[in-house]
Formats: structure tokens, C-alpha cells, sequence
């Protein structure tokens, strides 16, 4: 255990903490103690820039299930240090924020942070480990944290639904996931990731690489809510904001996203993966902006933009995996798209963190978060108002903020996209660009229209619950004053960030790109010529302008007003018939009719027998050797298969026990003609018995009723009973004949030969019952007992009557 | 020659059986089928007596009593049911 394990495991300990501290120090916000921790980590992890950024990986081995290949290997390079800061550095500031916006009397603040806490350590356990199983322990927590959080006010119904959808998606995906790792380890022998790299060739080549790829696939878009799974991040909105702000817009949606980044060394330069995850990307962002503009309710449009910046990273990193394809050559071309991801994968974490916070500050004063009902609150609340226009400003791309600039990056990654010259491009790849374009077009457009909807306008006091709005508290300010200040810093000063966080993630995103010793080149400046994609920019301002002057004309329209996606009525659905699909299919199954049961086991033995019958050649009625039978043999047999044959037909219950008694007296018999003395006394005894306890009940048994069975059923009894009897007979004359035909010898000889040498008798089948197998027979005596009080018990204690079995 | 009539009796034997088990099959009355049930019993007794000298063997011969005790028990059973409708009285 090094330090660096104990980074990633603390705040689990902190976990257990929490409710002690909730308990016995009532007095303080137990926010308070929660906020030390991730603010101790970001520094810890700060201070590893220096090494990170000369090119240098940490590796801290820990054994877990070394026999298995398991290890709790903590990794830190560039990519899993800007994910650390991330987590640890939003997760102070939404802790912050928590503390000023859940109430200390009202709020199960314990509940809240021991939740909060079990998600950041698993966050942190997910992007530091180098193996892919403890990658997916750590992935599966920040699932269950994350319903957790969702359903935090679990008396609302809306909650437990998001709650419950989350779950299920994100779960679907993990297990997907976990599959997909699993044909890795077949493929490559190694659970870490490293080796998977270093191994790419070999996965490359092999056929199970496409399965592999797919099912890793699903579980980094379930959680990176792709399209078509981005349907639960909506309905997530119901958790308390600093939970949206955390959860869903800085860290556990881009878990997906760092798990595509991660793996691209292993998986990129496959045309599969290139296509895959850069349309996905793309359906994602334009149907998330096109989603996000119709959307009423401030966190939905948070959501949906979320869901659509996710698709545009994603995207990039597509876009940036042909890299992979090239092994050498000049990589300026593909690395734009990855710097472009890298750049705006902090960037959107900023600007959106701050983003839902103004939201949960609006809703927070007002008590509404509809916008229909919001309107003219820039003058009662200039910070927020100021805070939301820069993250606003930010998300649509406007100089001078960070957005502008990764908008750019974009661009320019989607335009180089078209001179690949590889994968079909030449083909298809000017849709590229053009989806970009428009998806942007609708970005601009709902940024517009949150903020003229929010701030702009006329106040009117008489939609909102509450009686006075004001502007919040100042700590509940801190946080996202401190997020927009960073959108302004990494807007007007990119480069800082360049050398220290970026080219280190590129590194780690691709590696064995570079020679050692050799780096990326990071420039970002805003101004860089009259290129293409500052007209596209242009372009997009226009556009969205023009859509925003319009929007009284299509204000109307089915399209703006219908706010529901289509995909959640197809989730719906889908989770309605699942569940009355399987009702129906246990009622048509279960029918509580033991004959019901019967038919199918019977079915399902005849099938399988007759399947193996046929499928080996079987039966094998050949070389029978057969005695000889004298006639009153064949008298005696036929006599006795009349008895069995009679029963069926019989209508008197007497009648019916004589017969079975005369079938059971002719067995004895034919004991006797082949010579078995011992079984013929023992089973006229039983059969006498059976007789005698027939009679006993009989006073007690209802009257023997006639069912009128249909005719069809009638059919399929018959056809099962003769299907049974014959695979049974067939099975025997089989099992007879082959074993003949392997001419094994018996294993009688030894107990002839030595029942009386060794044991001392000279009745065989008892010496056999009771010396040479006499456990059988200890056993028997159990069950012979066990029978005796079975009888006592049910007859004594049996129930007085009403009573449920 | 011995074996020869073993078999033709044993064949006789098998043949009162199957007439047996035809009247047990028609009845009428459950009296007939019990009376027949008794005879097969017996015929039995007869069918192992010639069973064991055919096969030169006298381990069957346990089986005769007993299967004559059983005989008699099972036609008590049944004949008391058909008669009182129970089989064990009780006592009170």
C-alpha cells in the first residue's frame, strides 16, 4: 500500500466516517469535514504535474488476486492525473456548494455525503487503476453511488424512476463491459492495460477482436449517456443540483469517455472503432442539441447539452484514433482532433460545473426552475446572471471564453477529418463537418435561449411560489465564481494548461506515437488566420441569431413544444412489455397443474433422448443375445402387461387395487422364474402391504370423479405416455446391446467368488446388501425411518384445517 | 420327458391365470374379484412348487408359506372392508 492507494481508497474511509460526525458534532454542517478531503487530494495530485508533465508514468503495484491476474495497480499518467484533478478539484467546489444549498435541519446530510464520498472514491478508482477488473469493481460503485444520489429524495416518484433508469442502463453497459474485458484477457493474457497496449497487434489481429471492441463499447456509451443510451442522463435531473453538477457534467459521464481514451492504444486504428465512436459522437451531439433546445425545464436543457458535448468529445476522439493508423508520419493531422478533445474535455467541465450551479441557485431563490415562468432575473441576480452569461457564452463557442476556443480545435479536428484519405472518407467523410456545423448552429441556439429566458425579459413575481426573490448567499457563490473564473483564465491564457495537463493526456491517449524524448505540439491561440473554420464560426453566430429572431414564428410549433424524447417512450415500452411479456409467459407456463409439469418434463425427455438416439446412431438393436422364453413365460408376461393395460380403463376404485395387487403378485412371480428368491419374498411383503394400506384409506378418499378431458389432450397424453415407454424401452435394449457388444466382464464374478472367502456367507445378494455395499442399505434404513415419522408427524400434528399448506 | 410335462403343466398353470385376470377384469361384483385375487394366490403356491423342481432348487420354498399367510391376509383385508367399510376397528 503506498500513498497513492491510500488517495484512491480514503474517501471510502471517509465514508464510514460521515455518520459519526453527522451524529455527535450536530452543530456544524457536516459538509465541512466532507470538504477537507477532496481539497487535500487535488493538492496531492497537483504536486504530481511535474512528473507527469516530463513524460513520466507512476506505477504502485499492490497484489489483490495475483492467481487471477487481478491487481490494484494505481497508474498515473497525464490522462489519469487530469481526471484526478478534476474529481478531486469539482469535488471540492460542488462540496462547497452542497454545504450552502442542502439544509442542515432539513436535509439527511449523512445519507447525502456518504454517498458523495463513495462516488468520488470510485471515480478516483476507476481512471487511477491499470487493471481492467478493478476498473470495473470501482466503474460498478460510482453506478450504485450514482442511483443512490439520484434517488436521494426517495419519497419522490420521480427520483426512484430516474434512479431505476440510471441504474439499469449504466448497469447493462457495465456488464457489457465486463465481457468485453474478459474476451481482452482470452485474447491478450493480461488484465492490465499496459500489456494491452503493448499487445495491440496481436488483438488487432484476432477474431475475437470486433466482439471485444463492441461490448467495451457499450458500457463506455451507457455511461457517457451515447446515443441511443443518453436517455437516463435526462431523467437523472431529479438528484439534488450539486449531484447533477458532479456526477452528470464533470465526472461520471466522462468515465465513458475516459475509457475510450484509455483503450484507443489498444483498439485505434481499426476502421471499426474510427467509424463507430466518431458517428456515434456525432448522432449524439447534433440529436442532444436539436433534444436540448426543446426542453422547458433549466436542468433538462443542462442535460441535454450535456449529452450533446459528450457526443462531440467523443467524436473527437474518434477522429483522433486514425492517428493509430499511421504508425509514423506526420500525426499533426489527427492530433488536433485528440488536443481538441482534451482541451475541451476541461473546458466543458468547467463551464458546466459552474452552469448547473447558477441553475441550482435559480431554482434554489425562485423555487422553479421552468422557464416558461423564470424571466427578467438579471437585474435581482447580477452574480448568477454574470456567472451563467459566461458559461453560457463559453458552451456556444464566443471569443474571448475557453469554449471559443475548443469550438475552434473542433472545427479544424472535423475539417482534417476529410483529408484522411482512409476508411471510406473520401466518400462520406464531408457529412462530417456539415453535421458539426448544424449541431453547432442548434448549440448557439439553446444558449441563447436559456439565458433571454432566465435573465432577460419581464419579472413576473405572480408565477413563482415564493414571495421574494434575492440574490443567494455568498458561499453559495464561491463555487461557481471560481469555475467562471477559470473559463475566462483558460479562455484568455490556453497555453498554461498546454505543456502541464494537455500534452501529457495526449501522450497517455496515444502512446507509441511519439519517440521518447519527443512531444506534441500544443499551441492554442484564438487568433490564427482567416481559416475555415472562423468562417464556420461566423457561420454559426449568424445562424443562430437568425433561428433566435425567428423564434416567435416556431415558438408553436409540435416540434418546440413536444419535450419528451423519442427513445424514452421506446425505453417505456420496452421495460412495460419486458415485465408483462414475462407475467404472460409464467401464467402460460405456471399453471399450477401438476399433469401441466408432468407433460413437460416428459416432452423434454423424450426429446432429449430421441435427439441423442438420432444424433449417435442409437438405437442399437443388433446381436441381441436372448434367452430362450418357454411358453408360460410369455403367458405370465402377457397376463401382466393386460393388469397395467386394465387400470387406466377402470372405474372402480376396488377394482383398481386388486389389479395393481395381482401386477405386483405377478412380478413376485416372474422373481421367481428368474431365480431371484430374495426379491420375490420382498416384493410379495411390500405388495401385500401396499395392498393392505390401499384399503386402509380408502374410507378417506374422495369419489372417483371423471374428468371430461378434451379429445386433443387425450391425443398428446397418449402420444407422450407411448413416447415415453418407447424411448425408455429403446434406451434399455440399447444400454443391453452395447453393452454386449463392449463385452465387459461383470463384476458379479468377484461376489460369487468371494462372497463366501471373504464375507462368510453363502447367500450372495445379502452378503452384498449388507457387507460388501452395506452403506446403500444404512441409508435405506434412514429413509425407511425417515418415511415412519413423516407418517407420525403428518398424521398427529396434521392441521385443524383452513390453514394454508 | 419330465421336463416336457413340468412345462405343459406350467402352461396350464398360466392359462388358469389369464382366466383368472379375465374375471378379475369383469367382476361383476367386487366379490368375484377378491374370490379370483385368492385364487391367484393359490395358483401361484402351485406355480413355484413346479418352478423349484423344474429348476432343481428349493430356496424357493420360504416364499410358499408366505405367500399363503399373504394370501389369507389380503382376502381378510379386503372381504372385512368389503363388509364393515374399515379395515383396523378402533377401539372406542
Amino acid at each position: 500500500m503506498t500513498l497513492l492507494h491510500w488517495a484512491v481508497l480514503s474517501p471510502f474511509i471517509a465514508a464510514i466516517l460521515i455518520p459519526f460526525l453527522y451524529k455527535y458534532l450536530k452543530r456544524i454542517h457536516t459538509g465541512w469535514f466532507v470538504f477537507i478531503l477532496p481539497l487535500v487530494l487535488f493538492i496531492y495530485f497537483l504536486s504530481f504535474i511535474p512528473r507527469t508533465s516530463s513524460g513520466e508514468a507512476i506505477l504502485n503495484n499492490l497484489d489483490w488476486v495475483p492467481s487471477l491476474g487481478i491487481n490494484f495497480n494505481v497508474y498515473v499518467d497525464g490522462l489519469s492525473l487530469l481526471f484526478a484533478l478534476l474529481i478531486t478539484g469539482i469535488g471540492a467546489l460542488v462540496v462547497l456548494y452542497s454545504i450552502y444549498y442542502l439544509s442542515k435541519r432539513k436535509e439527511k446530510l449523512n445519507n447525502f455525503y456518504v454517498y458523495l464520498l463513495m462516488f468520488m472514491g470510485a471515480m478516483l478508482g476507476v481512471v487511477l487503476s491499470d487493471n481492467l477488473i478493478v476498473i470495473y469493481v470501482f466503474w460498478e460503485v460510482t453506478s450504485i453511488a450514482s442511483s443512490l444520489l439520484i434517488s436521494y429524495w426517495y419519497t419522490r416518484e420521480k427520483s426512484i424512476y430516474g434512479a431505476q433508469k440510471s441504474m439499469y442502463i449504466t448497469v447493462f453497459g457495465g456488464l457489457s463491459m465486463l465481457a468485453g474485458f474478459s474476451l481482452l484477457y482470452i485474447i491478450a493474457g493480461t488484465f492490465s492495460i499496459r500489456e494491452l497496449v503493448a499487445n495491440a497487434d496481436i488483438i488487432m489481429a484476432s477474431s475475437l477482436f470486433i466482439p471485444a471492441m463492441i461490448l467495451v463499447l457499450l458500457g463506455a456509451f451507457t455511461k457517457s449517456a451515447q446515443f441511443p443510451f443518453h436517455i437516463w442522463l435526462p431523467d437523472a435531473m431529479e438528484a439534488p443540483t450539486p449531484v447533477s453538477a458532479y456526477l452528470h457534467s464533470a465526472t461520471m459521464v466522462k468515465a465513458g469517455i475516459y475509457l475510450v481514451a484509455r483503450l484507443t492504444g489498444v483498439f485505434g486504428g481499426a476502421p471499426e472503432w474510427f467509424w463507430i465512436i466518431t458517428a456515434a459522437g456525432l448522432i449524439t451531439l447534433i440529436w442532444g442539441s436539436i433534444s436540448a433546445v426543446r426542453q422547458k425545464d433549466l436542468k433538462g436543457i443542462l442535460a441535454y447539452s450535456t449529452v450533446s458535448q459528450l457526443g462531440l468529445i467523443m467524436s473527437l476522439l474518434g477522429a483522433g484514433s486514425a492517428a493509430f493508423y499511421f504508425q509514423d508520419g506526420d500525426s499533426a493531422l489527427y492530433m488536433t482532433a485528440i488536443l481538441a478533445a482534451v482541451f475541451h474535455l476541461i473546458n466543458h467541465a468547467t463551464f458546466k460545473g459552474s452552469l448547473f450551479m447558477a441553475v441550482g441557485i435559480v431554482d434554489h431563490e425562485t423555487g422553479t426552475r421552468d422557464i416558461r415562468k423564470l424571466g427578467g432575473l438579471m437585474t435581482i441576480m447580477p452574480v448568477t446572471a454574470t456567472i451563467s452569461l459566461i458559461g453560457l457564452a463559453s458552451m456556444a463557442g464566443l471569443p474571448p471564453f475557453n469554449g471559443f476556443l475548443s469550438k475552434e480545435l473542433f472545427l479544424t479536428g472535423m475539417l482534417n477529418v476529410t483529408e484522411y484519405g482512409i476508411f471510406n472518407l473520401e466518400a462520406f467523410g464531408f457529412i462530417i463537418p456539415i453535421i458539426a456545423f448544424i449541431a453547432s448552429v442548434f448549440t448557439f441556439l439553446y444558449c441563447i435561449l436559456m439565458f433571454s429566458k432566465t435573465f432577460m425579459g419581464k419579472f413576473d413575481i405572480s408565477k413563482l411560489k415564493v414571495k421574494h426573490v434575492h440574490e443567494a448567499p455568498a458561499g453559495m457563490l464561491i463555487s461557481p465564481v471560481i469555475l467562471a473564473v477559470l473559463v475566462i483564465v483558460f479562455g484568455l491564457f490556453p497555453n498554461l494548461l498546454a505543456y502541464s495537463i494537455i500534452e501529457p493526456a495526449m501522450a497517455a491517449i496515444a502512446p507509441g506515437i511519439l519517440s521518447p524524448g519527443e512531444f506534441f505540439d500544443v499551441h492554442i491561440t484564438h487568433w490564427h488566420g482567416f481559416s475555415a473554420e472562423l468562417f464556420m464560426t461566423i457561420g454559426i453566430i449568424v445562424l443562430g441569431v437568425l433561428l433566435f429572431m425567428t423564434f416567435k414564428k416556431w415558438e408553436n410549433t409540435a416540434f418546440y413544444r413536444g419535450e419528451k424524447d423519442l427513445f424514452n417512450a421506446a425505453y417505456d415500452y420496452g421495460y412495460d412489455g419486458l415485465i408483462k411479456g414475462s407475467q404472460g409467459l409464467t401464467r402460460i407456463q405456471m399453471t399450477g397443474r401438476l399433469r401441466d409439469y408432468f407433460i413437460y418434463m416428459c416432452t423434454f425427455i423424450i426429446l432429449i433422448m430421441g435427439y441423442t438416439m438420432y444424433r449417435y446412431n442409437l438405437p442399437l438393436i443388433q446381436n441381441l443375445d436372448l434367452s430362450p422364453i418357454p411358453i408360460y413365460t410369455w403367458l405370465v408376461i402377457s397376463v401382466f402387461v393386460g393388469s397395467i393395460l386394465t387400470i387406466p380403463f377402470l372405474n372402480n376404485r376396488i377394482a383398481i387395487i386388486i389389479t395393481t395387487g395381482v401386477s405386483g403378485f405377478l412380478v413376485a412371480l416372474l422373481f421367481v422364474l428368474f431365480r431371484a428368491p430374495d426379491l420375490a419374498l420382498t416384493q410379495l411383503l411390500i405388495e401385500t402391504v401396499s395392498v393392505v394400506l390401499f384399503m386402509l384409506v380408502f374410507y378417506h378418499l374422495p369419489k372417483l370423479k371423471k374428468v371430461k378431458t378434451p379429445p386433443r389432450m387425450k391425443t398428446i397424453k397418449l402420444v407422450i405416455s407411448i413416447g415415453f415407454g418407447l424411448m425408455i424401452t429403446l434406451g434399455s435394449l440399447s444400454a443391453f446391446s452395447m453393452g454386449q457388444e463392449a463385452n465387459y466382464e461383470s463384476i458379479s464374478e468377484y461376489y460369487t467368488e468371494n462372497s463366501k472367502e471373504k464375507a462368510g456367507g453363502y447367500n450372495i445378494v445379502n452378503v452384498i446388501l449388507v457387507d460388501f455395499r452395506g452403506l446403500d442399505t444404512m441409508l435405506e434404513v434412514l429413509v425407511v425411518s425417515l418415511a415412519v415419522l413423516t407418517v407420525v408427524s403428518l398424521i398427529r400434528l396434521r392441521f385443524k384445517g383452513g390453514e394454508d399448506v | 420327458m419330465f421336463d416336457t410335462v413340468m412345462i405343459i403343466a406350467l402352461s396350464a398353470l398360466s392359462i388358469a391365470l389369464v382366466l383368472l385376470f379375465i374375471r378379475i377384469i369383469i367382476g361383476p361384483s367386487t366379490q368375484d374379484r377378491i374370490l379370483a385375487l385368492d385364487a391367484i394366490g393359490v395358483l401361484l403356491v402351485g406355480f413355484i412348487g413346479i418352478l423349484m423342481i423344474l429348476q432343481d432348487t428349493s430356496v424357493f420354498s420360504d416364499i410358499v408359506l408366505v405367500l399363503t399367510i399373504l394370501g389369507f391376509v389380503g382376502t381378510l383385508t379386503l372381504s372385512k372392508f368389503l363388509e364393515r367399510g374399515v379395515v383396523i376397528d378402533r377401539d372406542d
